[in-house]
Order: structure tokens, then C-alpha cells, then sequence
């Protein structure tokens, strides 16, 4: 079951502005709105709040405060819409703001509390905004008519104003906020017909598009503030290593450098800018106690999971009887698939600014969990929430990274150390040296097929560390992780299913976490796959063969479908090309992609072409469901072809971009878009695409050399011909 | 030591290290931030900006070998007719996506386009291969980048 649903279960189906008026009384001003904002609304008296993500002041300008992050993804534009759509107004009249940290609030209503991440933003927002846009207009248009001594039906609104068509009056918002802020929020709320939709659907400009091309966005490392200083860190660089010993003599001797912090497993050098601070570091003299890792390697680890992965495990789903199946089959085929621990990489460097005061602490930093950071902030500092404030920002990427708060963490425990606002900056070396990394997952796959070629056997046992035990403990019940086995059979259905899960953690220190796609990612790799071998061994087409299991899944296979005719599937290819296919479901949406990949004669693969085909029910905003593709289908390339953290004598052996590759323009293939018309309700698209292309890769690889890897990343030396 | 630097037509007189990296020059003491930090090593192309009109990746450029150069961050791309090209051809096709490597990326793609109007393919894989985008807007790099040679460079903003 996928996180939102449980996770959420208990509010999910609570509107958002329920919560929001559970949570302190809906409308009245000063009451509901946190105090960044109260204080803004304030000092603009007449302003109307009608919850926490609208306000409307005297002259009519519209604030939208903004629950989700904006990291790349689009929510910047798609969540104001939604409010849009509903206010009757046009996204240029629209000003943003981040919402601070209140998990109350702003909290994501499939989650329970405020956090991006698990590509939920528009599930979550798909009718609680929409809601709380209209309920705004509907106390506009009652302010007005009231105003008019006229039926509220009467009424309509448009363009931020309020018109009485029949005697040609018209109001604008900013003359109805007083009125209107003394209204109760209308219980029945009307949304409109999605054919009157005037901004869903079509493609709209992100609001954040101008900010990002002349250098004018704030990320949290572009954080200035008077009297600032920069560090930068060294952690030990052994998990759950510690400070031995320091000698900053020669580090303090820099010009520039102001101070040196140490802590029990890092040191961090304060300075005037980050030269100095680099070149302090550079000028410790540490030794580090390596503890009980320091001969910790990724072999050792995989040889641990190759022996737990024997199982049994926690049962997921068991659906007839598999064992039987297996005895009965007229084939049977057994694979292991595995892939890497995988560092985020995020553009934006790791980084946080802090300044403890006496009374209070603030944190400027971007953040995908601004609820959490609050409070790891407050639980250092000893401080009470309310006196931490979080003031969030652009994210340069985020990836699950910034679903973590040990940056957070970090920066505040220097920062307490120092006098003033500190900005701590992470290198690149220390961001992938120091990663919650995606797990290591060792899969067993087995399978049968009847005389026929029809499968009559699925199982699947996943074997990797457990993100949700340490992430929210409470959704890990009896060993058994939701994420982990997320999709681990598929859009498929089977006669007879097994699926189970085996938790095996690395050793302390090394900690694991979410990473684009989470578990829908790593399963579609070894789903997938597996699903091309028995293509193979019911010398079936691999299109024609997942056809024949998705009966039950008519929008599966409809993707499907068009992909494999957009991209021309069987037309023939040169020598060393080949074409491969994956299809998945994960976040609530369908994706079908083809890749067409040449494989050179030094095992050099390039991906040539990519066609996707998406079903993501009813679309917001055409152009960023299309940018998402795109970018998660390289995102998913670069770790298909490249991604692997290793581990060596308890140190991760990559550092920097030379040793943990990304791709590049120049080996960025074509991608073809298509995406399906649909009324369903829409599906997150944040991540499916990076969760499909792997396997359509390895899947066109083998079709090109007839080499069959099982393990990312994609190893060339196995696809040497030459 | 003292450095004066000439940043998009102003001088600025510095006091930090002579091995002193461009890239903290720009950000840290003279506070213009669009310039970006993405890996100190020149792999990622994120600090790129213009020295005499050369991309140029600050993050390894040290204060000392700047001398008297003209400088130009993305804070003034605007003001040459390729930098103009190329943001409005970013906004039109949308390329950003978290946009924290985009200053690097359009100080890249305006040296490509002004010392080459009409690039083709292979002459923006090399000049635009030095720079990483982790949120992967390659498709829409290359193609805005052919939108901006087929386009006339918008007049200059006055003021």
C-alpha cells in the first residue's frame, strides 16, 4: 500500500479546510493564521484570511501561502491553479509566499503533516484547494451582494472582481475584504465543472520561471543576513566515526577564518566567506576514531544480504498457492536483481543558516519537512517550537534529500557554538560522502510458466534496509515495510503471488532514505526485468507478453499500447540497437515508456530515444507533467548508467562529480511525450518517470546484445562485443 | 591581500587571500548570489560566468589571476543581446526546473551564442556539456538555445 494511503488514513478523506478550521476556528483573523503571517495581515489591517493559504488585502492583491516546496517540480504554479481556478483569478495577480512550519496548518492531508515528498502535492491539494479557492469567492460574492442589497446568485466573479451582470456593477476583492473577513466560511461549497476549468488543464507559465534566469531566486545557501558568517564541514568520514583529536593551529592562522567548532563526530571551520572556511578545513590536522566501521565494505554488506535474502521474510501478499505453482510449472526461472546505494546529488549543496538567540532561533534553509525541522530545532536549542521559526526557501533540488533533517540538525548544533547567524555550507565531496542514501536492495525473483507460456507463478522477495522504521517508525508494523514491497508485482496480475520482505540494515551510522521513485523505483528495475525474462522464455513479444497480464488493468495496458505504437515497437533497428519497455503504476498514476538504446563495441551504452506514454488522470498543468518526464527519465538514466555509492574500509569511495557521474547534455536522448486524456482523479508525476526508464533500458540492452544484467548500475564491461 | 575587481561595470576592492576562489568573492563578500555553487572543481559548471567575455567556471578562478578583466555574472546577462536571447528563450520554453544550475547554464549557452548565432547540435554538446543539470532540462537547453539563434534578441530593458 503506497505511503499517502497509509499513512493518511485517518484524515485523508478530511478536506483541508476542515482541518484548518478544526485546528482553531476557520475564520476569525489572528486565531487560525500562524504568526509570521497574523503579523503581516496586521500591519495590513482589512486583510481577508478566509485560511492559511489566502489573502486578500485592501488593494486586492492576492497572497497564495504555499504548503508544498518548490523544488523543480512545479507546485509553485500547479497548487496556485488550483486556489486560481476556484478565486476567479488570473495567475498573474497572484503573489507567493512560503508557508512557515506548522504541521497543523499546513499539513499534507495524505501524509498528516507538512512534508513534500512521495510525489503527493497534487493528490493532496487536488480538491482541498480547490475547495478553499471557492469558499473565498463564495464570501466575495456574498460581501458583494450584500454590498448590493442583491441575490448572491446573482453574482459572479471574475478576473479578482465581483460583477452583478444584470445592473453592469462591479466590485473588486480588494473593496469586499472587510465584509467578506466577517462572513462564515460557507459550509456547502460548489465546485465548478471541470468543463468550465479555466486554467486546469491548460498549459501555464510557472510563476517561478523569470526569478530563475537572471539569478534572482532564493535558495537557502543564497542566505544573507547581517554580521553572517560561512562554515563548512568535515564529518568522519567512517559512519559513526568521532573526533579523536584536532589540531587548528595552522586552520586558525588563515585569514578569514574566525573560529573552529568541534563536535563528537565533526569539526566545521567559521569564517568570513567560504574560501576561508574551505582553506581552514583543508589546514586541520584530524584524526578521527574510526569505531567499530572502519572495515566495513559494500562486498561484506552484499554477501550479508545475499544470506538474509534466504529468508523467509514478512509476508506481503499471498494469493493462491505459489509453492504448488512453481512444483506444477512447466518452466520455472529464478533471477536475483540488485541495485546500488545511491547518493541525491541535489545541484544545491547541503546547506543551512542558523542563528540562536537567547529567546528564540531562526533557521533559513530549504526544506521538504519544515514541521520536523521546527521541531529538531527546537529539541536542540531547548527552546519551544513557537520561539523557531523556519523560514523556507527555493529548494536546488530535492530529490527525498530534503526530507531529512540532519542538515538541519548539524548547523544548529554549530550554531550554537557561534555568536550571530552562521550559514553552513556543505562541500560536494561532503554531500555524497555524507548522504542518507537510497538502500541497497537485493532482490529474489522467482516465477513459472505452464506449457502455454502463461505465468501461473509470481514471487518476489525484497531484501534492503528499512526506510520507514527510522523515517516513521509507526507505519512499520511487524516488520513489514510498505515502501519496500511497494509495487513488487507490478501493474500485473497473477494466479498465484508471493511477495515478501526481509529487512537487513546496514551497519549503525550508515543511514538510508527516500530517493526519487522510492520503492516504486527500485521495484520496477527488478519487476520489470523479470518480466522481459519470462517474455523470453514464453518466446513471446515483450509487449504482447505484459499484455496478456494486465486483463485487470485497462489503463496499464493503454499506456502500454501507445507507447509501444508511438514508438514504432518491431520496426527494425541497426546492428548493436535495441528497443526495451517498462511499464509501471505508482503514485497514482500509469506509465509506459520504450527506450532505444546503441550499444557501441566498447559496451558504451546511449540511449537514442525515449517514448513515454502517461496516464496521470486529470492533468493541472500539461507543460510540468511533460518537464517531469523528461527530467525524471534523465534522472533515471544517470543512475541506471552511472549511480553507485561504495563502501571501502567504512568510507564511501565517491566524492565529487568525476566519481559520481551525472549525464550531460551530449548524452541526453530525444524524449517523445504522450499523454492520455483523462477524468480520473490525478496521479502524482514527480517521480514515475525516473522509476521507469531502468528497466526499459536493461530491457533495450538486451535486445540490442542479448545480455541480460540484473544488477544497476549498468555494468559495460559485460557489453563488450569488440 | 587588497584586489580590485571589475564586476558588470563596477569595481570593487576586496581583502581576502590571493588563492581566494571568484565564486566566494562574488557570493560571500560581495554578496551577489546568483552565481551558484554546485562542486568547487569545475565539474558542474553551476559558478559560470564571463572574464572578458569567456565562460569561465569562478569556483577554480582565484582572485589573483583576475587582474583587471571584465566580469560578468548572471546578475548582467541582460545587458548583452545573446544574454537577452537566451533568458527569454528559457522563458518561453520553460527550462528551469529547481533552476539552481540555470545562472551557469545561461552564462554558457550566451558565450555559446554570441561568439556562434546559429550552433548546431555538436557545437552545444561541447559548449554546454560542462554543465550538469541534475533535474535533467537537457531537451529543453537545446532546444531553447536553437529558439534563441532563430529569434532577434529582445531590446534592452531601460534603466
Amino acid at each position: 500500500m503506497p505511503l499517502d494511503q497509509v499513512v493518511g488514513a485517518g484524515i485523508s478523506r478530511r478536506s483541508l479546510l476542515k482541518l484548518v478550521s478544526a485546528a482553531g476556528g476557520g475564520l476569525v483573523l489572528g486565531l487560525t493564521l500562524p504568526w509570521p503571517v497574523r503579523e503581516a495581515a496586521a500591519a495590513a489591517s482589512g486583510t481577508f484570511a478566509p485560511d492559511a493559504f489566502i489573502r486578500i488585502d485592501r488593494a486586492g492583491q492576492v497572497t497564495m501561502v504555499m504548503p508544498y516546496v518548490e523544488m523543480g517540480q512545479g507546485t509553485y504554479t500547479s497548487i496556485p491553479m488550483l486556489l486560481a481556478e476556484e478565486l476567479e483569478v488570473g495567475l498573474d495577480q497572484v503573489h507567493l509566499e512560503h508557508a512557515p512550519a506548522d504541521d497543523k496548518l499546513y499539513a499534507n492531508p495524505l501524509l498528516g503533516f507538512q512534508a513534500t515528498g512521495g510525489s503527493t502535492a497534487i493528490r493532496a491539494s487536488w480538491e482541498p484547494m480547490r475547495r478553499a479557492g471557492a469558499a473565498a469567492r463564495m464570501m466575495l460574492i456574498s460581501a458583494a451582494a450584500a454590498t448590493w442589497n442583491v441575490e448572491a446568485a446573482a453574482c459572479h466573479a471574475a478576473s479578482g472582481a465581483v460583477i452583478h451582470a444584470a445592473s453592469k456593477r462591479k466590485l473588486g476583492y480588494g473593496a469586499l475584504v472587510d465584509k467578506a473577513a466577517a462572513l462564515p466560511v460557507p459550509e456547502q461549497i460548489a465546485l465548478k465543472d471541470p468543463k468550465d476549468f479555466k486554467l486546469i488543464g491548460k498549459p501555464a507559465k510557472r510563476l517561478d520561471t523569470p526569478l530563475k534566469v537572471n539569478g534572482k531566486a532564493e535558495f537557502g545557501i543564497d542566505t544573507r543576513l547581517p554580521g553572517m558568517k560561512i562554515a563548512t564541514v568535515a564529518s568522519s568520514p567512517v559512519f559513526g566515526g568521532k573526533l579523536a583529536s584536532l589540531d587548528d593551529s595552522k586552520a586558525k592562522a588563515v585569514k578569514g577564518v574566525r573560529q573552529v567548532v568541534r563536535l563528537d563526530e565533526a569539526v566545521a571551520v567559521v569564517a568570513d566567506h567560504m574560501g576561508a572556511a574551505k582553506k581552514g578545513l583543508a589546514a586541520l590536522e584530524i584524526k578521527w576514531d574510526d569505531g567499530a566501521n572502519a572495515h566495513v565494505s559494500t562486498a561484506d554488506l552484499v554477501r550479508e544480504m545475499d544470506a538474509a535474502s534466504q529468508g523467509p521474510g514478512v509476508v506481503d501478499k499471498n494469493e493462491g498457492d505459489v509453492a504448488a505453482a512453481l512444483q506444477g510449472a512447466a518452466t520455472r526461472l529464478e533471477a536475483v536483481y540488485q541495485v546500488p546505494f545511491l547518493a541525491h546529488a541535489a545541484m544545491e549543496p547541503m546547506n543551512c543558516t542558523v542563528h540562536v538567540a537567547r529567546d528564540r532561533c531562526d533557521v533559513w534553509v530549504g526544506t521538504q519537512i519544515a514541521g520536523r525541522a521546527r521541531a529538531v530545532t527546537a529539541e536542540l536549542t531547548g527552546l519551544p517550537p513557537e520561539q523557531v521559526e523556519i523560514h523556507n526557501h527555493y529548494i536546488g533540488g530535492g530529490f527525498g534529500r530534503r526530507l531529512d533533517v540532519d542538515g538541519i540538525a548539524l548547523a544548529v548544533r554549530i550554531a550554537k557554538q557561534v555568536d550571530g547567524p552562521v550559514k553552513v555550507v556543505w562541500t560536494r565531496e561532503e554531500d555524497i560522502q555524507h548522504d542518507i542514501y537510497r538502500p541497497y536492495y537485493y532482490d529474489r525473483m522467482a516465477a513459472g510458466l505452464d506449457a502455454d507460456g502463461k505465468v501461473v507463478a509470481w514471487s518476489h522477495r525484497v531484501t534492503g534496509s528499512s526506510i520507514l522504521a527510522r523515517w516513521l517508525p509507526p507505519a512499520f508494523k511487524d516488520g513489514h515495510d510498505f515502501d519496500a514491497v511497494e509495487a513488487a508485482m507490478g501493474p500485473y496480475s497473477f494466479p498465484n503471488a508471493h511477495v515478501d520482505y526481509v529487512r537487513h540494515e546496514p551497519p549503525a551510522g550508515l543511514l538510508t532514505g527516500w530517493w526519487r521513485g522510492v520503492g516504486v523505483t527500485h521495484n520496477a528495475f527488478m519487476v520489470e526485468g523479470f518480466i522481459d525474462e519470462l517474455a523470453g522464455a514464453a518466446k513471446q513479444d515483450p509487449v504482447a507478453f505484459r499484455r496478456g497480464l494486465l486483463d485487470k488493468s485497462p489503463r496499464a495496458r493503454a499506456v502500454l499500447d501507445l507507447a509501444a505504437a508511438k514508438a514504432g515497437w518491431g520496426s527494425p533497428l541497426p546492428a548493436g540497437s535495441g528497443r526495451g519497455v517498462s511499464v509501471i503504476f505508482g503514485f497514482g498514476t500509469y506509465v509506459a515508456q520504450v527506450a532505444e538504446v546503441a550499444v557501441g563495441k566498447d559496451g558504451q551504452v546511449r540511449v537514442k530515444r525515449v517514448v513515454c506514454a502517461v496516464d496521470c488522470g486529470h492533468v493541472v498543468n500539461p507543460d510540468t507533467v511533460k518537464a517531469q518526464i523528461e527530467g525524471g527519465a534523465i534522472f533515471g538514466i544517470t543512475a541506471a548508467l552511472y549511480g553507485e555509492i561504495t563502501l571501502k574500509d567504512g568510507r564511501v569511495e565517491q566524492a565529487n562529480f568525476d566519481s559520481y557521474q551525472m549525464l550531460r547534455i551530449d548524452e541526453a536522448p530525444a524524449i517523445e511525450i504522450h499523454i492520455m486524456e483523462s477524468s480520473e482523479a490525478p496521479g502524482g508525476m514527480g517521480e514515475p518517470s525516473t522509476s521507469t526508464i531502468g528497466p526499459a533500458v536493461v530491457n533495450a540492452i538486451f535486445a540490442a546484445t542479448g545480455v541480460r544484467l540484473r544488477k544497476l548500475p549498468i555494468d559495460t564491461a559485460q557489453l563488450k562485443s569488440a | 591581500m587588497a584586489y580590485t575587481i571589475k564586476v558588470n561595470g563596477a569595481s570593487h576592492t576586496v581583502d581576502v587571500d590571493d588563492d581566494t576562489p571568484l565564486l566566494w568573492v562574488l557570493r560571500d563578500v560581495l554578496g551577489m548570489t546568483g552565481t551558484k555553487f554546485g562542486c568547487g572543481m569545475a565539474l558542474c559548471g553551476a559558478c559560470t560566468v564571463h572574464v572578458d567575455g569567456a565562460p569561465t567556471r569562478s569556483c577554480i578562478t582565484t582572485i589573483d589571476s583576475v587582474g583587471d578583466s571584465a566580469i560578468t555574472t548572471i546578475e548582467a546577462i541582460d545587458r548583452t543581446p545573446s544574454g537577452r536571447s537566451i533568458q527569454q528563450a528559457w522563458v518561453d520554453l520553460e527550462v528551469p526546473q529547481c533552476g539552481y544550475c540555470q545562472s551557469g547554464q545561461i552564462m554558457s549557452a550566451s558565450a555559446l551564442l554570441r561568439d556562434n548565432p546559429h550552433p548546431g547540435d555538436t557545437e552545444i554538446d561541447d559548449a554546454m556539456s560542462g554543465n550538469i543539470c541534475r533535474c535533467g532540462t537537457y531537451v529543453r537547453i537545446r532546444a531553447a538555445i536553437k529558439q534563441a539563434a532563430a529569434s532577434p534578441a529582445p531590446a534592452a530593458k531601460k534603466g
